[in-house]
């Protein structure tokens, strides 16, 4: 009985965070069937947006722009962060805390004074665009590499490496087909990371990018006071149906077993 | 650990973020500094980085601090709640904890503040089923209110996850040990639960306190440009004043108060803050 009352408490908890959680959500794909320009008025169901959304010009760009800047921004990432991780832990104790200090300012600093700073530091040698938000991007994504390769370097079992190397694997093969196969899932974890966090950005992206360069972010700042475009709750949320269903696919595939490279020095 | 050949000749590998770390972290918080440290007359001057303490900026500061103290706050009051219901229903295993705390990231984040205030304005959709409900209107729009359910909103599952994964950790044998010797639920919450959940609640703060104390849009929309939290100050220094060393010094005093509060929080133990999120 007692269990049961606890059961149904916690439902009910889940269920109003649920809630919490949703509520905007759901207002803006409302939005997006609504067929009146207006957001406080209901005028029927349409598909409209959806149609107008792919002849927009402008939102298509910025689309372009921000997948673009999330994808080069995460690749180069991942690439700096797994090579400058490995070279980390490698390090003497007291160089590996000074860098990992450094590693944590983009991360605890106010985006506001981290985009400042490098405003700043920009407008001295390259033209605001998409250049700069692109060095900008790639910044504060390296650190979420590092933290999410870190601890699979950690307990990276070093000895299968140099097994592969006694067993007459050059250095390159080895790295390839021995550390990069235990460091994938901190790897992809990284990127992805990266990935989301460019995409989210708002504030970064703001005071590095100049005149003439929009993401959906700044896009959609510069709308506040004109209005919304009713296309840029359809494009919202065809993004957010679409990341749904990769979501639910990831967590509910059934999973493959994961190589953990011991099996490849077996085979060498 | 043993430091062969191999491993020092591995320190190399890191000399493309080497290079990285200086040219972008180090030089431009050399520049802010730069600009901050630049009086009126173009030497050396503190006027900037006191700015802080005019009356103006002082409130718009202690106003921050008020909003990120009561988001944190409110952020934890939430999670542990939800953390131990996710916990009781066994919900948490399948991913299914990351999959509603995520999710909700990848809707624009402007737009859902937005969305936050169509449902609050005064005939908005809250005030519209009150009013079915046959209650009185909530006067929500453009208050500190509104502006603390936005930042509460944007920056709950920051608190949940970490609080979550360390909670996921916890040896089932040890609550059940602590159950047979007679304990009762809530002291097997102060007893065990909360304290090995600590870890995770830092790094919650961590990640909520910094980003509620800084931000400017969720104040700029759903504060109706009134209520100025210290982050809609220096936007405006740079975008509309265009004076750049005040906004710069204003931004590193921000800076300074933001590491000295979290030095007292945490030290320096923020790692496996990015693997905490996924």
């Amino acid at each position: 009985m007692v269990e049961r009352l606890k059961n149904l408490c916690s439902r009910c908890y889940i269920g109003l965070i649920i809630l919490f959680l949703y509520a905007p959500i759901l207002v803006l794909v409302m939005l997006s069937f609504n067929n009146s320009r207006s957001r406080v008025t209901w005028g029927g169901f349409t598909f409209d947006w959806y149609q107008k959304l792919f002849s927009n010009g402008q939102i298509m760009e910025a689309l372009v722009t921000t997948l673009t800047l999330a994808f080069t921004s995460a690749l180069l990432a991942t690439l700096i962060g797994v090579l400058g991780a490995l070279g980390i832990h490698a390090m003497r104790q007291k160089n590996y805390q000074i860098v990992m200090i450094f590693t944590n300012i983009p991360l605890l600093n106010a985006d506001i004074v981290t985009g400042i700073a490098l405003m700043l530091w920009f407008v001295h040698f390259i033209p605001l665009g998409f250049g700069s938000v692109l060095l900008a991007h790639i910044t504060f994504n390296i650190p979420y590499v590092i933290l999410s390769v870190m601890p699979k370097i950690r307990q990276m079992n070093v000895s299968l490496y140099e097994a592969a190397r006694d067993l007459g694997a050059n250095a390159l093969y080895a790295f390839f087909r021995v550390i990069l196969p235990q460091l994938a899932s901190g790897i992809l974890a990284g990127f992805f990371m990266a990935f989301t966090m460019s995409m989210d950005d708002f504030v970064i992206t703001y005071f590095t990018k100049g005149a003439g360069v929009n993401t959906l972010s700044t896009m959609i700042y510069g709308e506040i006071r004109k209005g919304i475009k009713p296309e840029m709750y359809a494009l919202s949320t065809i993004i957010f149906v679409f990341v749904f269903l990769i979501l639910l696919a990831a967590n509910y595939w059934p999973q493959k077993r994961k190589s953990d490279g011991a099996h490849v020095v077996e085979n060498l | 650990m043993k430091k062969g050949s191999a491993v020092k000749s591995r320190v190399w590998l890191s000399s493309p973020y080497i290079v990285w770390i200086i040219g972008f972290t180090v030089i431009p918080l050399g520049v802010i500094f730069k600009y901050a440290l630049t009086g009126r007359e173009g030497g050396f001057s503190l006027e900037y980085i006191s700015a802080i303490f005019d009356p103006i900026h002082l409130k718009a500061m202690v106003f921050s601090l008020e909003i990120a103290l009561g988001c944190t706050l409110f952020c934890i009051l939430l999670s542990y709640p939800l953390v131990l219901a996710l916990k009781h229903l066994n919900l948490g295993k399948q991913g299914f904890t990351m999959f509603i705390l995520i999710l909700p990231m990848w809707m624009n984040f402007i737009l859902r503040i937005l969305a936050w205030q169509m449902i609050l304005s005064n005939n908005g959709i809250l005030n519209l089923l009150l009013a079915k409900l046959g209650m009185e209107p909530l006067q929500l729009a453009n208050t500190g209110a509104a502006i603390m359910i936005g930042v509460v909103y944007d920056y709950l599952p920051y608190m949940v996850l970490p609080i979550f994964n360390a909670v996921a950790e916890i040896d089932e044998d040890i609550i059940e040990a602590a159950k047979d010797l007679g304990a009762n639920g809530f002291t097997v919450f102060r007893k065990i639960i909360f304290p090995l959940s600590v870890p995770g609640l830092l790094s919650g703060i961590v990640m909520v306190f910094v980003p509620s104390m800084t931000s400017f849009v969720i104040s700029d929309i759903l504060g109706g440009g009134k209520l100025q939290l210290i982050g809609n100050i220096i936007e405006q220094e740079f975008t509309k004043s265009a004076n750049w060393n005040l906004g710069s010094g204003l931004s590193v005093s921000l800076m300074i108060f933001v590491l000295i509060s979290m030095a007292f929080t945490t030290k320096n133990e923020v790692e496996g803050k990015g693997s905490a999120i996924w």
